[in-house]
């Protein structure tokens, strides 16, 4: 029985440019380094994985179904810097087997800090997408995965989901599958489908690994493990960064082969099948209570928020972002208030993580500063050029309304 | 063990780091005879190292008795040689004047550790030097005639002279540990002399140890030394009981601190560090920053602070004694070395030590072993002062730096570094067997 659920993260961030305390322009964002990431990653992941998604959907006569969840940030840019990227997506949107997830326009950690903030950006995130695609969101993820009741309780509330997609944390689980649906303490209609995050690791991070014992991981193998489900679970939550195909995990690792070969291998077994998260949510009853009073994430191993919140620099550097939050609405500046939603992506909080920093590790993949020091004191100088942006337009509104 | 200097006879690092070093040796057990130029008279010193007045001895050679239980292993060799008056024309005076001066830079950050002032260091290096450096080999083959060792190991140029002889004598495996070279002390302006006894000094060792890749690859291009002959091992910091910094004195608490503490000369960058404060002050007030030490370049220093009209905003301590560091680092908000060449630099360490966070040249050994420290180019100085400001306007900077500094620099021992050269010494002894 169990269906196969993909869902691809697909996001960029708009990484800042050198800004130093004595930069007085209001271009923090580093162009040339943004336009060339986005290219390379589109050649090496967006592009071929795309059409590979394509093919593998049309051979499949629509059998073969997945979930995106892209963001605002990264549809901005692609739409400058790799357009054609934007058509292959409008192609797989129209085969009617694609899913699109809604989450924050930004990327940002805005529901720890904006419940306000946090709900614009997800309207703006799904008036894109319905735009874009045709489709208007019906699933949730949040930015990392984070989740706790109370994000249920504020999706809830918004009354237009039907279920959230989070992290399968052992702690949250309490030795059940993450197999099952699940709902949240509070009574409502959100359903909860949890991360298998064995069976997407083994993909996402250890695929290419030799000293993994699995290695070389084939499709073969791998559906294998997913027939293992049959019995004990409706559904095996595949979630990924779509860059671990190409980018995460290169070409020649045979990461393309694997997927190509996956469909055949998985539909090998005449129960299983391959449904998009909202498939999943129609088809299957929530088994059980999933109680999370702490905030969970899908990062490192502790699956919680130290990556972005982990120290005095972190966590100083979001209070005092979002403690510009009524000063920069009040302007009415769309370009100012643009500029300081981009500052939100929880990527410029996960450059600033001590954690591991001096070990060098997949941190320091991601990271566009050489310290996390540097990353503070680069956003820590944007944020003070934007402050003062706010005070300046807030003068000469007053001049105007005098 | 040859070395030039050993507390309290310290101007700098050489010192401090043969101290370390031996204090860690002697803890695994290995015995070692240091040999050092000469006698001094000795007052009452701060370090732990308790060194008997040595008494003249026939032979030209003095021993002290260690009472620190810690340096049980380390027996002292001086070789008494008394200061010789120049004999020479007075432009080769000078030239010695010169070479002093470079071997106190060598010595660099020496302002802040050494617990002697400006006049006895002089008075510790003065003299001829180049004979100095011969007669020291002349007596150290003698005393090592007497003596029973299985290693040589030379802390840079001026014992290497001694320590082929001595080789040669002996037939020992040498080694020679490079604290710095001439490169790093002069600039391009390098003194053949030296560089013709470090060259020379580097290829009569069986193994050269480096202290920093930095300092690795000049001995490889500058000096032609084979890469598999070259090991790098990293100085460490002794912790010795700052944990009671939590009553920071903050007499002026609206004013913040920038501290430059070392050796005011070419090496040292202090040009960059006035740069950077002008720069700093266009966007801040409320600043002091602090040029603790002195050299060749104090007078220029000084006249080059007037001339960016920030003279009021600079104080010069000059050179400060043990009590007075540590206060100077409690008040300090930020340290910073902008170095033009700096092999190793334990200063900053130091800083770290006393829970200052620091902001090092990228131009220095000891950036390849921190990773809790702002870095810059020594010649960005828009880019330090950008780094200068940041650290005094956001306290959470200040802290999660002082707090992961702190904690990195823990991990760098001696003890780690002894254990290397042990491993090095076994490595030559066991070839010289097989040979």
């Amino acid at each position: 029985m169990p269906s196969v659920c993909f869902y691809f993260q697909v996001h960029q961030p708009y990484r800042l440019r050198h800004y130093t305390v004595f930069d007085e322009d209001h271009r923090y964002f580093d162009t040339f380094k943004n336009r060339a990431i986005c290219q390379k990653v589109a050649n090496k992941c967006y592009l071929p994985t795309n059409r590979l998604i394509l093919d593998l959907i049309r051979r499949y006569d629509g059998r073969f179904r997945v979930a995106y969840s892209i963001t605002g940030v990264l549809l901005e840019q692609l739409a400058e810097y790799a357009p054609e990227v934007m058509s292959t997506f409008d192609a797989l949107a129209r085969t009617g087997c694609v899913e699109f997830l809604a989450e924050t326009y930004y990327h940002s950690l805005s529901f720890l800090y904006s419940r306000g903030e946090f709900q614009e950006q997800i309207f703006k995130h799904m008036d894109t997408i319905e735009n874009l695609f045709g489709q208007r969101p019906k699933v949730f993820r949040n930015t990392e995965l984070i989740y706790s009741n109370d994000l249920a309780a504020a999706i809830e509330e918004m009354g237009v989901f039907d279920g959230i997609i989070t992290e399968g944390a052992d702690r949250i689980l309490e030795g059940r599958s993450p197999n099952f649906l699940y709902k949240p303490p509070k009574e409502g209609n959100v359903k909860l489908l949890l991360k298998n995050y064995a069976l997407s690791d083994d993909i996402a991070f250890r695929f290419s690994n030799r000293d993994w014992c699995e290695w070389p991981l084939m499709a073969e193998k791998f559906s294998h493990w997913v027939n293992r489900v049959n019995g004990n679970g409706y559904v095996v939550n595949l979630f990924m960064d779509y860059e671990t195909f190409g980018e995460h995990q290169w070409e020649d690792t045979g990461i393309f082969n694997f997927m190509r070969q996956l469909p055949d291998e998985i539909m090998k077994h005449p129960d299983n099948n391959f449904k998009t998260p909202s498939e999943a949510i129609k088809s299957y009853p929530a088994t059980d209570v999933i109680n999370v009073p702490g905030l969970i994430s899908w990062a490192d191993t502790e699956r919680d928020l130290s990556a972005w919140l982990g120290n005095p620099m972190q966590s100083n550097a979001l209070h005092e972002l979002y403690r510009m939050e009524q000063k920069i609405k009040k302007v009415g500046d769309k370009t100012l208030l643009s500029d300081w939603r981009k500052l939100q992506s929880s990527d410029h909080f996960y450059y600033m993580c001590t954690k591991y920093f001096a070990d060098g590790d997949v941190h320091k993949y991601f990271n566009p500063y050489n310290s996390p020091y540097d990353s503070y004191i680069n956003f820590m100088n944007v944020m003070g050029n934007l402050e003062k942006r706010c005070g300046k337009s807030q003068r000469s509104r007053q001049k105007v309304l005098r | 063990m040859l070395g030039w200097e050993f507390p309290p006879f310290i101007s700098g690092g050489l010192g401090t780091a043969c101290y370390g070093l031996t204090k860690a040796m002697s803890k695994l057990g290995l015995e070692i005879t240091f040999v050092l130029p000469r006698a001094i008279r000795m007052e009452n010193s701060s370090t732990c190292v308790k060194v008997r007045t040595p008494a003249d001895v026939n032979n030209g050679k003095t021993e002290w008795e260690v009472c620190e239980q810690e340096l049980r292993n380390i027996k002292f060799k001086a070789i008494d040689s008394a200061l010789k008056p120049y004999a020479s024309a007075e432009t080769y005076r000078h030239e010695i004047e010169e070479m002093i001066r470079n071997k106190q830079k060598l010595c660099g950050m020496g302002g802040g550790i050494a617990g002697i002032d400006e006049f006895e260091a002089q008075a510790h290096y003065s003299g001829d030097m180049y004979t100095e450096v011969h007669r020291y080999a002349a007596s150290a083959v003698k005393l090592a005639m007497q003596e029973g060792f299985d290693v040589i190991h030379a802390h840079d140029w001026m014992t290497y002279p001694a320590a082929m002889a001595v080789a040669a004598v002996s037939g020992k495996p040498l080694v020679v540990h490079v604290h710095s070279t001439e490169f790093d002390r002069s600039g391009e302006n390098v003194n053949q002399m030296i560089y013709d006894i470090e060259r020379a000094g580097m290829h009569a060792a069986s193994k050269v140890i480096a202290v920093s890749y930095l300092t690795r690859n000049i001995i490889l291009a500058r000096y032609g030394v084979s890469g598999d002959k070259v090991e790098v091992v990293y100085n460490g910091i002794e912790r010795n009981g700052n944990g009671l910094n939590f009553g920071r004195i903050d007499i002026n608490k609206d004013e913040k601190i920038v501290l430059f503490l070392g050796r005011i000369t070419m090496q040292k960058g202090p040009e960059y560090f006035l740069g950077a404060a002008k720069k700093v002050l266009e966007v801040m007030d409320n600043v002091k920053f602090v040029m603790a030490g002195s050299g060749d370049m104090m007078r220029k220093t000084i006249e080059l602070a007037a001339e960016l009209g920030i003279g009021s905003k600079i104080l010069f301590t000059g050179f400060l004694r043990g009590e007075d560091v540590r206060k100077v680092y409690e008040r300090a908000d930020l340290y910073v070395m902008p170095s033009v060449s700096e092999p190793f630099g334990i200063a900053p360490l130091e800083a770290l030590n006393h829970d200052v966070p620091v902001l090092i040249s990228k131009q220095s050994g000891v950036s390849e072993v921190l990773t809790h420290v702002l870095k810059a180019d020594f010649w960005d100085v828009n880019e330090i002062a950008n780094k200068i400001v940041a650290v005094l306007k956001y306290p959470p900077l200040q802290i999660t730096l002082r707090e992961h500094g702190n904690f990195e620099v823990r991990k760098l021992r001696w003890e780690d570094a002894a254990e290397r050269c042990r491993q090095i010494y076994l490595q030559l002894i066991e070839q010289a067997v097989c040979v």
